[in-house]
C-alpha cells in the first residue's frame, strides 16, 4: 500500500496509508493516551481520551479511529487538547471511587497514569456518583462497576470469542453499565472465567480474585508462559513475587486466543505452590471440585487407576 | 373493478407478475393499451370519486385519522357520521373518507366538505347531526364549528382562508389531511408514482442523481447534507448489495413531522425510497421507525402490500428491470437511534450505539454494505423534485438553502402545529404569520429550534432569514425542525436544564464526554436552579459545553451543549441574577421564589391561610395577612386561592 506523509507536533512521518493517526504517533515515539482503543480490536473510538487537534477538521477527532491523509497536520498536545483530555479525566475522576490506596489496581491503572500526567489532582465535580454493590458472586473475578470507566475493551474482547458475548452495555446515559444478559450477577450468568476481561481492563473494574491482597502490583514481576492443554497455545502469565509464583494471570488476548478456566487452572496446578481449590458451578453454584474434575481428567485418572490396579 | 388500480377489462395485463410499463400513466388517462369508452369511462368515474369535481352535487367528507385527531375523538365522528347519512339515505350522494394529519392538531379533530373546502374544526359526535340536516341537507354550514382566528375574532368557511393554512407553501404535506392513505388509489390520482414513472423510464440514475443535485435538496433530518451529493456517493462506492434506509426515527420532543408524512401520505415516501433505490443501484430498503408510532407503521404497512400488490415495489418494477423490496423496522424507543450510524447498528440487531464517522453509511453502512439514508421528509421531497424538475424546487427558498422545510409550531403561540414554509422565511413570519403571535397577548422571549440539540434564539434574531447556515451562526441549528415558542414567563436557565435532562437521560453512555459531561451539566444547572449557583459556574459550564462539542462521538454528544450556549449568549443577564442575586427573573425556578401579601390588596379573608400546608400564613380577620419567610416552602397554594391578586411572587 502506498506511503502518507504527514506532520506530527511539527515531525515528519511516513507510514501506509489506512494506518491511524494514533498509530502513526506511536510509530514516530509520541506518546497519545489512551483508555478503550484495544489494538486487537480497533475502532471503537468511545473514552475520546485519545483526541487531537487537526486544522480543517471539525471538532477534535479521537485519534484511534481517524486515518491518516497525506499533508495532514497533527496536534497531539495543543491548548485545547490538552483541555479536553483534563476534563475528560477530570469527568471519569468525578464518577470513580478514590480509593487508588487499596485498589488492586494500583499502579497499574491508566486512570491515575493519566490523571499524574495531565495534573489533575481531584476532580472539580462534586455530584452523584454510581453506588452499586460489589459483583462478588464467583470465585474467580471480582467486578467493582463502581471502578467502570465504560471503555468498553470488556466487552468487545467477550464478544471476539464465538459464542461466548456474555457482556454487553445496558441502561443508558448515566446509568449506562456492562451488564450480563438480565443484568445478573458475573456467577450466575454464562461467565466461563477465562478472564480476558481481567486482562485488558485498564482500572480496577475487573480484578482477579485468587491474586486478591497478595503484592501490589510493583511487587511482582510476571513471566510468560505458554498453555500447552490444547492447540490454541494461549499465552498466560506467571505472577512471582520473591520468587513464589502467586498466581497465573491472562497475558492480553489476541486472536484466536480464546483463553479458557481450564489452561489457567491447569497453569495454577503446575506452577502455584498453593494453588487454591478449584471451584465449578453445578447447578448454579460453585462447588469446589477435585483437581481431575476441574481439568476434565476424570475418565484418565480412573482409567489409570483401573489399569494400575491390574 | 373495486379501484382505480385494478384492469378495466381483460384486455389489461398488467400484474407484478407481467408487468406493464404504462401502467400507472394508464390509470389516470387511460386505458392507454386499447380503446374503449366503456373502460374509460370505468376509471374516470373512479378518479371523480377521488377528487371530486367543483361543480358536483355530491360531497365528500374527509375525518382527519392521524394520531392527534384520533385521539380527540375522529375515529368515532366516522362511525356516527356513516350511520347518520343512512338514516337520512344520503350515503350515495355523500362519501365518506379517512385522512392523515393536517398538522393542526389542536383544532382536532377536524372535518372537511368537499368539494366546497369547508372546514370544520373541533367536531364532536353531537355535532353530527347538524353537519348532516344543516349543511348536506339544508345546505346551510354549521357556523359555530368553524374556524375563528383568535388574534382578529374572523371566521373562516374554508382550509384556503385559515390563516394558519393561507401563509404556509404546502408541497410536501399538500396530500396529508386531502388523501386517504390507506388506499394507494387517492396517491396515485393525486400524480403519485409519476415520479417513478419519469424516473424508471425517461431518465438514467445518474439523471435523476443531476436533477437532485440541481434542487439543491439538503437532508430533512437536521445536518443537512446536499440529497444529491450524497446520492452519487453511494452510487459510486464499489458494492455487490447496497441499502436505502429511511429514517423514521424522529425523537424530539414535539417534534411530528415525520410522523405526519407518514401517517397522510406513506406512498410519498415509498416512492421517494424507491427512486433513490434507482438512483443508488439499491435493491433493498429498510424504514426504521419508531414502535411508538402504531399507526404509522400500521399505515406503512398497508401502503407496502398495496404497492407489492400493484407492482410498485417487488421485481422487475414496471417492466423496467428495477427491483426493490422494502421492510420495516420498529425502533425500540432510544433517541441515539435517530443517529445514522446508531440507527444501522439496531437495525443490525444490536443495541443501538453510535460508530465512528468515517465510514460513512454510504462506504460502509448496514452489513457492512454501501447504505442510503436519508430521513422521512427528505424521501418525501424527491418525487415532487423528479415530477417538477429540480430547478423548479431550486426556485424557492435561500441560495444555499433550497425549498420548504416543515417546522412542528409549538409552545405560547396562538396557532400550534405543523406549518410548511419555504426556506428564508423569517422566524417572525412563522410565529407572528402563520402561528398567530404569542398567546394571551405575553411578550415574546425566546424560540427554541431544532430539538433539544438546537439553541434558543433571542427576539433580536426573529428577523434572521432561516437556512442552514444562518441558523448554525445564531447558535441553534435545523434540526428536525421543531419550534418551542417561549414568552416571558419562561425562565431561559430551567429550559437549558430542561433539554440537558432529556440529552442526558438519552445519551447511550458510550462515549465519556457526552455520558458524564452532560451529568454535570445537568447538575450545575439544577444547582443554579436551585439558588445555590457559584460564581464559577458560568466558567465550568462553558468549558465543559466547550470540551463536550468538540470531542463527543456523535452528533447527540456534539449538539447537546447548544441550549446551555446559547441561553449563555443570549440571556446570560438571567443565569448571573439567578447565581448572584438569587433572583429568578421570569419567577419560575421554585427555590429562588419569595411570596409575600400586597397589604394594600388583602382583605383579610384568610383564605391563603387555610390553603397554606406549612402554615406560614398569620393574620388578624379583615386584617391583612403576612407570610413568615422561614416557614413558607413555596408551593404557590396561597397564590391560587387568593381572589384579590394580593399574593405576590418575586
Amino acid at each position: 500500500m502506498a506511503n502518507v506523509t504527514l506532520t506530527i507536533d511539527g515531525q515528519k512521518v511516513t507510514v501506509p496509508a489506512g494506518t491511524t493517526v494514533l498509530d502513526a504517533a506511536r510509530s514516530a515515539g509520541i506518546f497519545i493516551p489512551t483508555l478503550c482503543h484495544d489494538p486487537a480490536i480497533p475502532g471503537f473510538g468511545a473514552c475520546r481520551l485519545c483526541i487531537v487537534e487537526i486544522p480543517g477538521m471539525r471538532n477534535l477527532p479521537a485519534s484511534c479511529v481517524t486515518t491518516v491523509a497525506e499533508g495532514m497536520v497533527v496536534h497531539t498536545a495543543s491548548e485545547a487538547v490538552i483541555e479536553a483530555r483534563r476534563t475528560i479525566i477530570d469527568l471519569l475522576l468525578a464518577n470513580h471511587p478514590q480509593d487508588c490506596l487499596t485498589c488492586e489496581k494500583n499502579g497499574d491503572c491508566r486512570l491515575q497514569d493519566y490523571a499524574f500526567m495531565y495534573g489533575v489532582r481531584q476532580t472539580s465535580f462534586h455530584g452523584e456518583r454510581k453506588n452499586y454493590p460489589l459483583d462478588d458472586s464467583n470465585p474467580y473475578i471480582i467486578r467493582d462497576q463502581n471502578k467502570c470507566i465504560l471503555c468498553g475493551k470488556c466487552v468487545r474482547t467477550c464478544q471476539a470469542v464465538p459464542g461466548r458475548s456474555v457482556i454487553d452495555f445496558g441502561y443508558r446515559g448515566f446509568n449506562t453499565r456492562v451488564v450480563t444478559a438480565m443484568d445478573v450477577p458475573l456467577g450466575e450468568s454464562d461467565c466461563v472465567y477465562c478472564a480476558r476481561c481481567v486482562a485488558v481492563c485498564p482500572v480496577g473494574a475487573l480484578t482477579y480474585k485468587p491474586m486478591a491482597g497478595k503484592g501490589r502490583t510493583w511487587e511482582i514481576q510476571r513471566k510468560p508462559v505458554t498453555c500447552t492443554f490444547c492447540e490454541s497455545g494461549c499465552t498466560f502469565e506467571l505472577n512471582i513475587k520473591d520468587g513464589k509464583v502467586i498466581g497465573i494471570t491472562a497475558k492480553e488476548p489476541g486472536p484466536g486466543r480464546p483463553l479458557c478456566l481450564k489452561g489457567r487452572l491447569g497453569l495454577e496446578l503446575l506452577y502455584v505452590e498453593e494453588p487454591m481449590t478449584p471451584m465449578l458451578k453445578k447447578d448454579g453454584r460453585f462447588v469446589p471440585v477435585s483437581w481431575a474434575e476441574a481439568l476434565g481428567l476424570e475418565g484418565v485418572v480412573a482409567r489409570m487407576k483401573e489399569v494400575e490396579g491390574k | 373493478m373495486k379501484s382505480l388500480m385494478d384492469k378495466c377489462c381483460e384486455k389489461c395485463f398488467h400484474s407484478p407478475a407481467s408487468p406493464c410499463k404504462d401502467y400507472i400513466k394508464c390509470r389516470r388517462q387511460g386505458p392507454l393499451c386499447h380503446e374503449d369508452e366503456s373502460c374509460r369511462a370505468k376509471y374516470k368515474a373512479f378518479l371523480e370519486d377521488i377528487h371530486l369535481p367543483e361543480d358536483s352535487s355530491r360531497r365528500q367528507i374527509l375525518i382527519c385519522a392521524g394520531t392527534g385527531c384520533t385521539s380527540s375523538g375522529s375515529r368515532k365522528l366516522v362511525d356516527a357520521l356513516v350511520e347518520e347519512l343512512q338514516k337520512q339515505g344520503l350515503q350515495d350522494r355523500v362519501s365518506v373518507k379517512i385522512t392523515g394529519c393536517h398538522g393542526f392538531c389542536e383544532q382536532g379533530p377536524l372535518m372537511i366538505v368537499e368539494p366546497q373546502k369547508i372546514f370544520y374544526t373541533r367536531v364532536q359526535v353531537e355535532d353530527i347531526p347538524e353537519i348532516v340536516a344543516g349543511h348536506l341537507v339544508g345546505g346551510q354550514v354549521v357556523e359555530r364549528l368553524l374556524y375563528v382566528d383568535p388574534a382578529t375574532g374572523e371566521k373562516s368557511l374554508t382550509y384556503e382562508t385559515v390563516p394558519f393554512y393561507a401563509k404556509q407553501k404546502r408541497l410536501v404535506l399538500a396530500n396529508c389531511g386531502h388523501i386517504n392513505p390507506e388506499e394507494i388509489a387517492d396517491y396515485v390520482a393525486n400524480d403519485g408514482y409519476l415520479a417513478l414513472t419519469k424516473a424508471l423510464f425517461e431518465m438514467t440514475p445518474e439523471q435523476v442523481i443531476e436533477e437532485v443535485k440541481i434542487s439543491g435538496l439538503r437532508g430533512r433530518g437536521g445536518a443537512g447534507f446536499p440529497t444529491g451529493m450524497k446520492w452519487s456517493f453511494v452510487r459510486a462506492a464499489e458494492g455487490d448489495k447496497k441499502y436505502v434506509v429511511c429514517n423514521a426515527d424522529e425523537g424530539d420532543p414535539g417534534a411530528f413531522m415525520d410522523r405526519s408524512v407518514l401517517e397522510g401520505d406513506p406512498h410519498a415516501v415509498l416512492e421517494g425510497m424507491l427512486i433513490c433505490g434507482y438512483a443508488v443501484g439499491a435493491d433493498e430498503g429498510y424504514i426504521y421507525v419508531r414502535a411508538e408510532y402504531p399507526l404509522a407503521i400500521h399505515r406503512l404497512k398497508i401502503a407496502i402490500a398495496q404497492a407489492e400488490e400493484c407492482g410498485l415495489i417487488g421485481d422487475n418494477i414496471l417492466n423496467s428491470g428495477f427491483n426493490f423490496h422494502i421492510k420495516i423496522k420498529a425502533g425500540a424507543g432510544a433517541f441515539v437511534c435517530g443517529e445514522e450510524t446508531a440507527l444501522l447498528t439496531s437495525i443490525e440487531g444490536n443495541r443501538g450505539m453510535p460508530r465512528p464517522r468515517p465510514p460513512f453509511p454510504a462506504q460502509k453502512g448496514l452489513w457492512g454494505k454501501p447504505t442510503n439514508i436519508n430521513n422521512v421528509e427528505t424521501f418525501a421531497n424527491v418525487p415532487l423534485i423528479i415530477r417538477n424538475g429540480g430547478a423548479w424546487y431550486a426556485a424557492m427558498g435561500t441560495e444555499k438553502s433550497k425549498g420548504t422545510k416543515i417546522f412542528a409550531l409549538t409552545g405560547k403561540v396562538n396557532n400550534t402545529g405543523l406549518v410548511e414554509v419555504p426556506m428564508g422565511i423569517t422566524m417572525r413570519e412563522i410565529i407572528f404569520g402563520v402561528g398567530g403571535g404569542i398567546r394571551d397577548g405575553k411578550k415574546f422571549k425566546a424560540v427554541q429550534i431544532g430539538g433539544p440539540s438546537g439553541g434558543c434564539l433571542p427576539e433580536e434574531q426573529l428577523d434572521l432569514p432561516i437556512d442552514y447556515e444562518s441558523l448554525t451562526s445564531a447558535g441553534a441549528i435545523m434540526g428536525s425542525g421543531g419550534l418551542v415558542v417561549m414568552d416571558e414567563t419562561t425562565c431561559m436557565v430551567d429550559v437549558a436544564r430542561f433539554f440537558l435532562n432529556f440529552t442526558q437521560a438519552e445519551s447511550c453512555g458510550k462515549c465519556t464526554p457526552c455520558r458524564e459531561g452532560t451529568k454535570r451539566m445537568l447538575e450545575i444547572l439544577t444547582r443554579i436552579c436551585e439558588g445555590q449557583g457559584k460564581e464559577e459556574d458560568i466558567e465550568t459550564l462553558e468549558r465543559l459545553a466547550r470540551v463536550v462539542k468538540s470531542t463527543a462521538l456523535c452528533g447527540l454528544g456534539q449538539t447537546c451543549p447548544n441550549p446551555i450556549l446559547s441561553t449563555l449568549r443570549y440571556f446570560r443577564d438571567e443565569y448571573e441574577a439567578h447565581i448572584r442575586d438569587k433572583r429568578c427573573p421570569a419567577r419560575v425556578c421554585q427555590a429562588l421564589l419569595v411570596y409575600t401579601i400586597n397589604a394594600e390588596k388583602c382583605t383579610g379573608c384568610g383564605s391563603c391561610a387555610r390553603a397554606c400546608p406549612a402554615g406560614a400564613i398569620s393574620g388578624e380577620k379583615k386584617q391583612p395577612h403576612v407570610i413568615d419567610i422561614s416557614r413558607c416552602i413555596k408551593c404557590g397554594n396561597c397564590m391560587q386561592k387568593c381572589k384579590f391578586g394580593a399574593v405576590e411572587k418575586a
